[in-house]
Formats: structure tokens, C-alpha cells, sequence
């Protein structure tokens, strides 16, 4: 901890807090490095982001590592000429978690990281550094022996979900690997988020980001740029904003108990809680007129406040899914039929998930106690304490289930306890803001973080001189994860992979950008 | 105990939407949009849509661009309206275009539904969902279609895994470059006579997408579409009645 805080390699801030990109200090790379791998051995300590972008004949690396005990975000950089040969030494083989960040920046622009253990492709995005590395050619790994195969599914997979390739080297029926291959679902949105300036195009583009994390991933948007416009907002409209990424995580959270429901061939517990889906996405429409919660968060206000008969018809609805969730969720989870096909089943270990960077739920599930509601509140968060789901650390799909059904109850209960601030909130509630209101400070760097259903969901801006939005970049919780699940499959039956990939649903699109 | 499946089931109670051509959906939802005579600065209407789906003299909205945001009603509450008419699906990519003064539904042109598709799928339809680049929003509402609620099994329709089973395909997302491929490869690989079916903004025109390097529309350009289903995403309903209406024609339904 000494080392932490006596060192003057980073700049801290907090939470959707704005510094000059004069400020963040630039490091020479090896000082960068030693920096990295000495933080990262602090278990609390996790990267929130680290990305490259051109600043005119230089290449500038960010890197902003999250403080869960200090609450903070501790912020650093490097540089690098742009040259045709660009070469660094990879961090990865020291701090595993960096594969990903290292990965996309070798996509992305050409760095070449040396000894890097893994230095495959990401998501072969459009602006790709080499053209000629196609998505129909991934390097998967082979293995050499007339006795055991592979199985390759995908792009298309047999339900309607989003396409990936998922590729199993298996031995018999046991899998020995799986490799996860993405890519598919990039819209190049990182790109349109320069290109397509106006703020409703931008705001339209962050519900668009994870069709299913609408709310989380426009809600970090928002503070975002209310960060880097210096605009506070209504007590009200964050507690609302704050309901709304609470019944976001309620409606997929009971949407993916669904189905794995499905995937257990419990047709019981996969109707009954596809029913109580219904009602709580049918809430979103209420309030909202979208099931997704498309059109709730805008800048700086709201155009669908919670008004006296909206909060009623709230009350109700949790009191009525309360009571059916709770009976439903009690006869699920005292079946020994379900619960063998639940326990010990894709085990991963605390180690593994803080290795390879995992959170939210995903953190969650081994024990490992990451929760951004916690650790870096913003808004209602942070009046209002959330107590996260911390006794759940087996690490299996039983793990990954039970932690689904008590962060239902959580939220069920957090929301109560929003209603009661918002009633004796007497605020009139304020209009969205657009351009003509808003102006960027210019030489900024912002990060938002907010805990979206599926965990820490990041976006971080850089403006220019002229106040104007010069790099975005977005880092949903989807991107450390789905190592997770390619270590779940790990000497498991090939036919438990549909129950584990349903435990953990991740996003496709949230990682392809 | 069998007493808690009893007790689950009967607070489960009757989920199933008896006519799913009857609901009512809430106020705020947004659907079929009504544009007054009202003079406005038509310039500044048009300029508040993040996806260009507004036109000009006279003031239009173009569903399949839409994105359902409602910026529009919100800056020019008198001048547009999005009701809560959800059967807004149709084959014809015109009826899209909600023009000033319509007040007429979004409907099928009937003569144009291909002989072959009322003749062999009016009793089952089995189809091939790609999700090419969608948010999984689209991809949600569509599993949804299929659901307790909405049982469009009922109906003979229903999503199958392998492209040789089934009738057609269902597309969301705007395309990406890198699904380009297995779109074709999917198409091909259904047998013949086959249906496209466009589900959601993002499918229909490229939605917020458009201009963005990452794209391949090309696929849409070499075939007809037999059924364009806006919204972001689609209802189920709009995607249950835009298929019924299609595949047994607006009687029978």
C-alpha cells in the first residue's frame, strides 16, 4: 500500500471526473510497465481501460486502473513516435488481464507488443491496422493428435442470439479448450461516435452499443459528458436514472434465469419466469414507451419523469413480481433435478477471475468483492448506499444462478428504498439539454463507470482543443468475460457448454463495438 | 410438493394474449406517426433527427429510418404524433413514409405478397433468424414473439436452428462486413421458394449505422423482401401481426 500512495507516476480522480490531458503524466515505457505490474498486484487494483489514440505524428496510450478500496481511478500514460515499425514490450505475460487491451491496440494501429503470449485478433474492426488479417481466417489453435477433434459452431448459432464462433479441441466428450472468436457484430460505433457529432445521434448510439444494456451503456454516456460539460444534475433525475438501470438489471437477470431454465429442460421455471419478464420490461414501456429503455436517459434531464402514477404503478409491479418471483425462485432452488445440473458444473476459481480481469457478475460469482455501485458510486449510488451480493463464491453455473436470484431481490429492495427518496424529492423535474446548452471544455479526459447488469461498464472521451470530442472509447464488462467462460469449459462435457454460455450471456455486440 | 407447483401456477394464472390483434399498448409507446398540417420551420424539424428519417415539404417520417427517439414530438408537440398503432409492418418499402396529413394504418399490399407464400405458409412458417450486427434488442423481442405471452407457435410460426428446415429468413442488425458472408452463406443454404424478412430499423435502412466503414449491405441489394418490420426493436405484436397479415392475408386473420 506504501508504494500506492507515495508515488507520483499517476494523477487520481474519481469516478466521472474530468482532468486536463495536461495533467496525466507521461511515463517513459518502462517506468509505464514497472508501474502497471506493481499496481496490478494489489488485488483491489483492476484496469478499467487502456487504449491507444493518434495525436497527430504520436501515438497516445491511457491507461486507468481502478482503486476499489480508494475509491479512485488512477490515471497515466505513455507515448510512442508514429513510425512503420512500432514495437513494445507486451505486459501481458506479467499482468494477464492486459491481453485484451494489447490485443485491440495491435489491431487497431499496428503496435507490434513483443513476447506477448497471445497476440491474436479482437474483433478485425474496419480500420483495422492490416487489412489482409480477415474474420473468416482467425488463427485458432490446432491440436495434433488422431485422437481428438474439434468442434467449430458459428458465426450463426442454432437459437436467436448474436453470432460469435466458439471452437472446442475436444477429447471424446470432454472439452479441452474452447476458443471464443469475435468480431462478427462490429458496427465500427467507436468511429460514429466522432463522425456523428450532434448530441441525439451520440446519445441514440450509446442505447445501441448492447441492445440489452440500453440504459447501462447510456447512462455511462451521460455522466460522461455531463462530466466533461460541467453540468450537475437533479438529485431526482438520478434517482431515476438509477431505477432504470435497476430494473434493467431485474428484467435480464429474470430473462436469463429463463433461459437457463430452458437450457436445464425445466419447463416450469422457464415459463413462470418468462412470464415475470414480461411485466417488468412492460413497466420500461410504461414509463418510457420502449421495453428497453430506449428514450429514458438523456442529457441533463428527462423527458418521461416519474410521475405520482407512474410510482404507483411501480409499487405494484415490484409487489406483484416479488411475491411470484420469490415462490418460483424458492421451488427452483430446492429441486435436486435442477440443482445437479447446476452444482460443480463450469467451476472457475477466484484466482482465475481476477487474473484475467473479470467483473460484475462474473467477479462476483468466485467471491471476489467488485462492485462499481460500491466501490466508485455516482448519483444515487452514492447517497444511497448499495450493499452488492458478496456470499456467492463457488464459481459454478449453481454460483452464476443463486447470485442472479439474490441481486434480483437486492434491486427489488434498492428501488423501494429510490421510491421513498423520490417522494420526498421536491424538484420539478428538468428537460434533456442539447447542443445549444452543452459545450465540451476543451483538453479533457473523462472516465464514466457505472455497474451495468452484467458488471463495470466503462467509457472514457478525449476532447481537443476546441472543446470537440476527439477519441471514445467504450470497454463494456462483456470484453474480460468471455475469457471466463472459455475457462468454465475447461475438462467439461461438450453438452454442458449451452447451460454455462446461458449462465454467463454475454454480450456479443458489446465487445464488438 | 406438488402444493407449491399448484400454488405456482395458479399465480402463474393464463399468460397467453387470447387476439393478438387487440391489445392496447401504453401511451408513451411509439408507433405509427401522425404528422398535422401545422406550419413549422421545416428545415429545423428535420434537423433534430439523428438519422435523417424526416423529409421535407411536405414534412415525412420514414419508419424505416426511424429510430423511435420521438425528438421530433417533444420540439413539435402539434405538428407530430406518435400513436400507439403497433401494426406497422408491410412488403412495400414506400408505406414506410409516413407523409403530412396520413391517418390511414401501415398495411400489406396484398397484391404484391408473392402467390406462393399464402399457398404454402399460411399454416407453417419456419424461419432462420441472422442476426447480423443486431443489439440483441431485435433478437430479444423476436425469442419474445415466441414466449408464454405472445405463443406464436400457435400460429405454425416459429424460429428453427437449421437453414434446410426452414422457409425463409429473418434478418436483424444493419450488416456488418464481417456477417456479410454468412448472411449469403445462410440465404443459400434455405431451399426454395424462400422469404427475406427485414426485422428492425437497424435491418431496414442501417438505422444509426448508416456511414459507418464497418457495413455490407450489398445482400439486400440482389433480392426482394418479402416483409420490412420497423422499430428499435420491433414489438413482438408488430412482428406477429406483420407476419400473420402476410402469410394468410388480412381476412383470415
Amino acid at each position: 500500500m506504501e508504494t500506492i500512495t507515495n508515488t507520483l507516476s499517476y494523477i487520481s480522480i474519481r469516478n466521472q471526473e474530468s482532468i486536463s490531458l495536461s495533467k496525466i503524466p507521461i511515463l517513459t515505457y518502462g517506468k509505464f510497465s514497472t508501474e502497471v505490474i506493481q499496481l496490478m498486484k494489489e488485488p483491489q487494483v483492476h484496469c478499467v481501460n487502456y487504449f491507444a489514440y493518434p495525436d497527430g505524428e504520436i501515438l497516445k496510450f491511457i491507461c486507468c486502473l481502478a482503486d476499489d478500496k480508494a475509491s479512485d481511478i488512477k490515471v497515466f500514460s505513455h507515448e510512442l513516435p508514429k513510425r512503420e515499425k512500432m514495437q513494445l514490450t507486451s505486459i501481458t505475460r506479467e499482468v494477464y488481464a492486459f491481453h485484451i487491451y494489447e490485443r485491440e491496440i495491435t489491431e487497431n494501429f499496428g503496435v507490434e507488443f513483443i513476447y506477448s503470449p497471445w497476440p491474436k485478433p479482437v474483433r478485425y474492426a474496419f480500420n483495422r491496422a492490416d487489412r489482409s488479417k480477415v474474420v473468416n481466417d482467425y488463427p485458432f489453435y490446432k491440436i495434433q493428435s488422431e485422437e481428438l477433434h474439434e468442434v467449430g459452431v458459428g458465426p450463426i448459432h442454432a437459437g436467436v442470439i448474436e453470432p460469435g464462433h466458439f471452437r472446442f479441441l475436444c477429447n471424446g466428450e470432454t472439452v479441452l479448450h474452447l476458443e471464443i472468436q469475435l468480431g462478427w457484430q462490429h458496427r465500427g460505433i467507436e468511429d460514429l461516435f466522432l463522425k456523428k457529432s450532434a448530441l441525439i445521434q451520440r446519445t441514440v448510439l450509446s442505447e445501441s452499443i448492447a441492445g440489452d444494456t440500453a440504459v447501462g451503456h447510456a447512462a455511462t454516456f451521460a455522466g460522461l459528458i455531463e462530466s466533461l460539460a460541467g453540468i450537475s444534475i437533479q438529485d431526482r433525475l438520478n434517482i431515476e436514472r438509477t431505477i432504470g438501470l435497476e430494473l434493467e438489471r431485474i428484467a435480464m437477470h429474470i430473462g436469463d434465469l429463463s433461459n437457463m431454465c430452458i437450457g436445464l429442460a425445466y419447463q416450469l421455471g422457464a415459463s413462470v419466469f418468462g412470464a415475470l419478464r414480461t411485466p417488468t420490461i412492460n413497466y420500461s414501456q410504461l414509463w418510457c414507451g420502449n421495453r428497453f429503455g430506449k428514450g429514458l436517459i438523456r442529457i441533463g434531464g428527462t423527458h418521461y419523469p416519474l410521475n405520482v402514477s407512474l410510482v404507483e404503478a411501480l409499487e405494484k409491479y415490484l409487489n406483484n413480481f416479488e411475491r411470484r418471483f420469490i415462490t418460483m425462485a424458492e421451488k427452483m432452488f430446492s429441486l435436486s433435478s435442477v440443482l445437479m445440473r447446476l452444482e460443480n458444473i463450469g467451476t472457475v476459481t477466484k484466482t482465475q477471475m481476477s487474473l484475467i480481469g473479470a467483473v460484475g457478475m462474473s467477479a462476483r460469482m468466485t467471491g471476489i468483492e467488485r462492485d462499481v455501485r460500491k466501490s466508485h458510486p455516482t448519483g444515487a449510488y452514492q447517497k444511497l448506499p448499495y450493499a452488492p451480493v458478496f456470499d456467492i463464491s463457488t464459481g459454478d453455473v449453481w454460483a452464476r444462478a443463486a447470485l442472479r436470484r439474490k441481486e434480483i431481490v437486492a434491486s427489488i429492495d434498492y428501488i423501494r428504498e429510490l421510491i421513498s427518496m423520490l417522494k420526498t424529492n421536491n424538484e420539478t423535474p428538468a428537460k434533456p439539454l442539447f447542443e445549444d446548452n452543452i459545450k465540451l471544455s476543451s483538453n479533457l479526459l473523462s472516465v464514466s463507470l457505472i455497474e451495468g447488469w452484467r458488471g463495470e461498464i466503462c467509457h472514457c472521451a478525449i476532447t481537443n482543443d476546441q472543446g470537440k470530442i476527439q477519441h471514445y472509447k467504450i470497454k463494456d464488462p462483456s470484453v474480460h468475460n468471455w475469457m471466463a467462460l472459455a475457462l468454465s469449459l475447461r475438462d467439461l462435457e461438450i453438452s454442458d457448454f449451452p447451460i454455462n454460455n446461458k449462465s454467463y450471456n454475454l454480450s456479443y455486440c458489446g465487445h464488438d463495438l | 410438493m406438488i402444493f407449491d407447483e399448484i400454488k405456482i401456477l395458479k399465480q402463474h394464472g393464463n399468460q397467453f394474449i387470447p387476439d393478438v390483434t387487440k391489445p392496447q399498448l401504453p401511451g408513451p409507446f411509439k408507433g405509427r406517426p401522425e404528422i398535422s398540417a401545422e406550419e413549422v420551420n421545416e428545415m429545423a424539424l428535420a434537423s433534430l433527427c439523428p438519422t435523417g428519417a424526416i423529409g421535407t415539404s411536405p414534412v415525412s417520417i420514414d419508419m424505416g429510418k426511424c429510430v423511435m427517439c420521438g425528438e421530433c414530438s417533444f420540439a413539435y408537440p402539434n405538428k407530430i404524433k406518435f400513436t400507439t398503432d403497433y401494426k406497422i409492418a408491410t412488403n412495400i418499402r414506400e408505406r414506410l413514409i409516413v407523409k403530412e396529413g396520413d391517418i390511414n394504418p401501415i398495411s400489406i399490399d396484398e397484391n404484391k405478397i408473392r402467390a406462393e407464400i399464402q399457398s404454402l405458409f399460411g399454416r407453417s412458417l419456419k424461419l432462420r433468424e441472422i442476426s447480423a450486427a443486431g443489439s440483441n434488442a431485435d433478437e430479444q423481442e423476436l425469442n419474445a414473439c415466441g414466449n408464454v405471452n405472445f405463443d406464436m407457435g400457435r400460429f405454425g410460426i416459429e424460429f428453427l436452428a437449421s437453414p434446410r428446415h426452414c422457409d425463409g429468413i429473418v434478418i436483424t442488425g444493419p450488416i456488418s462486413e464481417n456477417m456479410a458472408e454468412a448472411v449469403q452463406v445462410c440465404y443459400d443454404a434455405v431451399p426454395d421458394p424462400k422469404i427475406i424478412m427485414l426485422v428492425g430499423t437497424d435491418a431496414i435502412s442501417g438505422g444509426i449505422f448508416v456511414g459507418s466503414g464497418a457495413l455490407n449491405r450489398s445482400f439486400l441489394e440482389k433480392y426482394i423482401i418479402d416483409l420490412y418490420v420497423p422499430g428499435n426493436p420491433p414489438h413482438p405484436l408488430t412482428f406477429v401481426n406483420g407476419v400473420l397479415e402476410m402469410i394468410r392475408g388480412k381476412k383470415k386473420n
